[in-house]
């Protein structure tokens, strides 16, 4: 589904992912971890196209497609998903508008006919059920107002609205209490099919008792130093960074 | 025509001018007259009308229509406005005339009419009130209206009747030769009295000079609801000065919205006088500006009574070579107290040429009071454009949704739905840079 080779990648000139390669295969999920300043919300931007980065080098393939040459709406389109680690407030834009344009935008790339308004409707209250979304958040403006937690929601609530190829989970654990990090989990876990595919990034072993990965990768100084299976997780959270940093030395 | 010009014009034609009006609007012309001799195109505050140059804007040679001849044509037959569900009474001045609709079903007591036919209907009310808040001594351009000025819009709602119906004044500037419009408008409610106008610019004529200067005097009685919106779609050769005077007496509640889609040189001059005690007014507006546009709010709120509130809010949106100013006065008098006057203006300049003056002004002049202001001058959210198109949202869709959503706070002070729904469709419209007219009717279609 996603293949990543030698990607290197900068802002302003400075050089943030330094040779990543990551091959992931639907049904699959993934957890990226690693130090802060590592790189892994910079992936997570380059992934989506964010037009502050600048990749210098390096090839990523999204089911047989170049996405570097797609625009960040065609990516988009095409099944990618990034749920913000700082959802975006747009005030004066309700949630409602905002998702049917997404949604119909999307069927439209696809060569589909738009969702009759009954139809999104229905799909709204049926994926705001799912989540466990509060109907008072979907009658506001984007994120306008909305705490931590429900911002986090929020986004799960708009990947299970957009049913992506792969989702991109950017921190979607930091300033979540325990509750709201069981549903968010909840979420993500019932999202996943044998179709689609997930990486999960996070600081914390935690969040990885709840959506359990196939593999883990640790990103440092801009590249994937190390993979394993979740039991890496928790050398992991055991041992702390130091003892990759130290590795990496004696290697 | 230049300043002299226009002083051996009036002269000349004084006379006629006189003739084709009535006592009442004659009672100040020679006052006017030498107001505007003194003042010519400019005010007596220097920086009144710094960014719009007057004297080139009248500089043109207009024709008057001193003999106040009929259009040649019948509005209420060639045109008629279907904006759905505006339901309203509808009433034309083509350039400076008031046009008769001859039929009326009005409520009882209430009278709309031309200011000539008003000196005859209801001559002890027009006395009383027209020319009372123009303070002429202080503004070539007022002067200037009160010295030509022959007629206008009437409107008179007495005591505790409530119109629900919305009325609807349609201004139509029409020439094949460059025409200076210089009409003059008094809106009377009674104490009680409810009502709501809406006042509609246009143009027919894209290639010719059309200029107007028009005052809307209104006075509003204790306990009063009013509503006045204005809504501008002319064409670029057209140039509009528009002064609002709007007076308001103890416990009564106005809204006014000024919205600029389509224009060439708009220039409103809207003054508040909050002058009985806990009297309420929302004064927003909204410009988007593309192309050549220019237009520029110089506005002015005075609270002169105790526990008066003011909310203003004026936006723009501004792309290509157009232009905005926003000048926002607050003025609260000594004794004012318990004064809550809350003042924004916000502004988006998409291209780099987009250019964007405001200046917040308040002066307060005792310490019980809440002000605030804040004026900000931006581009779109780069964040929120992100996230949208991250969505599968395409950039220029992302924009428009943006730029929808900076409007909204403006359109929310619209308290007629149908008015409202049509101005949020023309803005949308407008902003995807797809006809900006209103399309309610044959002069925009």
């Amino acid at each position: 589904m996603l293949e990543i080779r030698d990607l290197h990648a900068e802002i302003n000139g400075k050089e943030i992912l330094k040779g990543v390669n990551l091959t992931i295969n639907k049904g699959e999920v993934h957890a990226l971890m690693g130090p802060n300043g590592a790189g892994k919300s910079t992936l997570s931007s380059v992934l989506t196209g964010h037009p502050a980065y600048k990749v210098t080098k390096g090839t990523i393939f999204f089911n047989g497609k170049d996405l570097l040459q797609l625009t960040p709406e065609e990516r988009a389109s095409e099944g990618v998903f990034l749920s913000f680690q700082y959802p975006v407030e747009i005030p004066g834009v309700s949630m409602v508008n905002f998702m049917r344009t997404a949604i119909n935008e999307q069927r439209k790339y696809r060569g589909e006919v738009p969702l009759s308004a009954s139809d999104f409707l229905r799909l709204m209250r049926e994926k705001k059920e799912f989540v466990e979304m509060d109907s008072k958040l979907t009658n506001r403006s984007v994120n306008e107002g909305f705490s931590g937690g429900e911002k986090k929601r929020n986004e799960i609530f708009q990947m299970a609205m957009l049913e992506p190829k792969l989702s991109i989970l950017d921190e979607t654990d930091s300033g979540l209490d325990i509750d709201a990090l069981r549903i968010v989990a909840s979420g993500v876990n019932k999202l996943k099919t044998k179709e689609n595919a997930s990486i999960v990034i996070t600081h914390y072993q935690r969040l990885l008792d709840y959506i359990v990965p196939d593999y883990v990768h640790i990103l440092f100084n801009g590249k994937i130093v190390k993979t394993g299976t979740k039991e890496l997780a928790l050398e992991l959270e055991e041992k702390g960074y130091d003892w990759i940093k130290k590795e990496l030395v004696i290697e | 025509m230049k300043n002299n010009q226009f002083l051996s014009f009036f002269e000349e034609y004084k006379s006629q001018i006189e003739k084709n009006s009535n006592a009442i609007l004659n009672s100040f012309r020679d006052e006017a007259f030498r107001a505007f001799s003194r003042l010519g195109f400019s005010s007596k505050d220097a920086d009144y009308y710094r960014f719009i140059d007057l004297p080139t804007l009248f500089n043109a040679d207009y024709g008057v229509n001193v003999n106040c001849l009929q259009p040649t044509f019948n509005p209420y037959q060639k045109f008629h406005c279907d904006v759905p569900g505006i339901n309203s009474w509808l009433y034309y001045v083509v350039n400076d005339i008031f046009v008769d609709p001859l039929t009326s079903d009005l409520p009882e007591g209430v009278i709309i009419c031309g200011l000539k036919q008003a000196a005859e209907r209801c001559p002890e009310l027009l006395k009383q009130y027209y020319g009372k808040s123009v303070k002429m001594e202080n503004d070539g351009v007022l002067a200037f209206n009160m010295s030509f000025a022959q007629d206008g819009f009437f409107m008179y709602i007495p005591e505790g009747v409530v119109v629900e119906k919305p009325i609807q004044l349609v201004n139509i500037l029409t020439g094949n030769r460059p025409l200076l419009a210089t009409t003059h408008n008094v809106i009377i409610l009674e104490k009680g009295a409810k009502a709501n106008l809406v006042v509609c610019d246009h143009s027919l004529d894209k290639h010719v000079d059309l200029l107007a200067n028009r005052i809307t005097e209104v006075f509003v009685a204790e306990g009063v609801e009013y509503d006045h919106y204005k809504v501008e779609s002319t064409t670029p050769s057209t140039k509009n000065i528009s002064t609002l005077l709007m007076n308001q007496a103890e416990k009564s509640s106005v809204v006014t919205n000024i919205i600029t889609l389509h224009n060439g040189i708009t220039r409103n001059n809207i003054e508040v006088n909050l002058c009985g005690e806990d009297a309420k007014t929302t004064l927003s507006g909204m410009f988007i500006g593309g192309e050549n546009q220019y237009s520029d709010n110089a506005t002015s709120i005075s609270h002169y009574a105790p526990r008066c509130t003011s909310k203003e809010l004026f936006k723009y949106i501004l792309e290509d070579n157009s232009k905005g100013n926003f000048l926002g006065r607050i003025h609260v008098a000594e004794g004012a107290l318990k004064t809550e006057a809350y003042q924004t203006n916000r502004n988006i300049c998409l291209t780099k040429n987009a250019r964007m003056y405001t200046k917040p002004q308040l002066e307060i002049y005792n310490d019980d009071v809440k002000c605030s202001h804040g004026a900000t001058v931006g581009q779109l959210d780069d964040n929120a454009m992100f996230y949208m198109r991250s969505r599968g949202i395409p950039e220029k869709e992302a924009r428009l949704l943006l730029m929808s959503a900076f409007a909204t706070d403006v359109l929310d002070n619209i308290r007629i739905e149908s008015l409202k729904d049509r101005i949020r469709l023309l803005v949308d419209k407008r902003l995807r840079g797809n006809g900006s007219h209103c399309e309610g009717c044959v002069i925009c279609k």
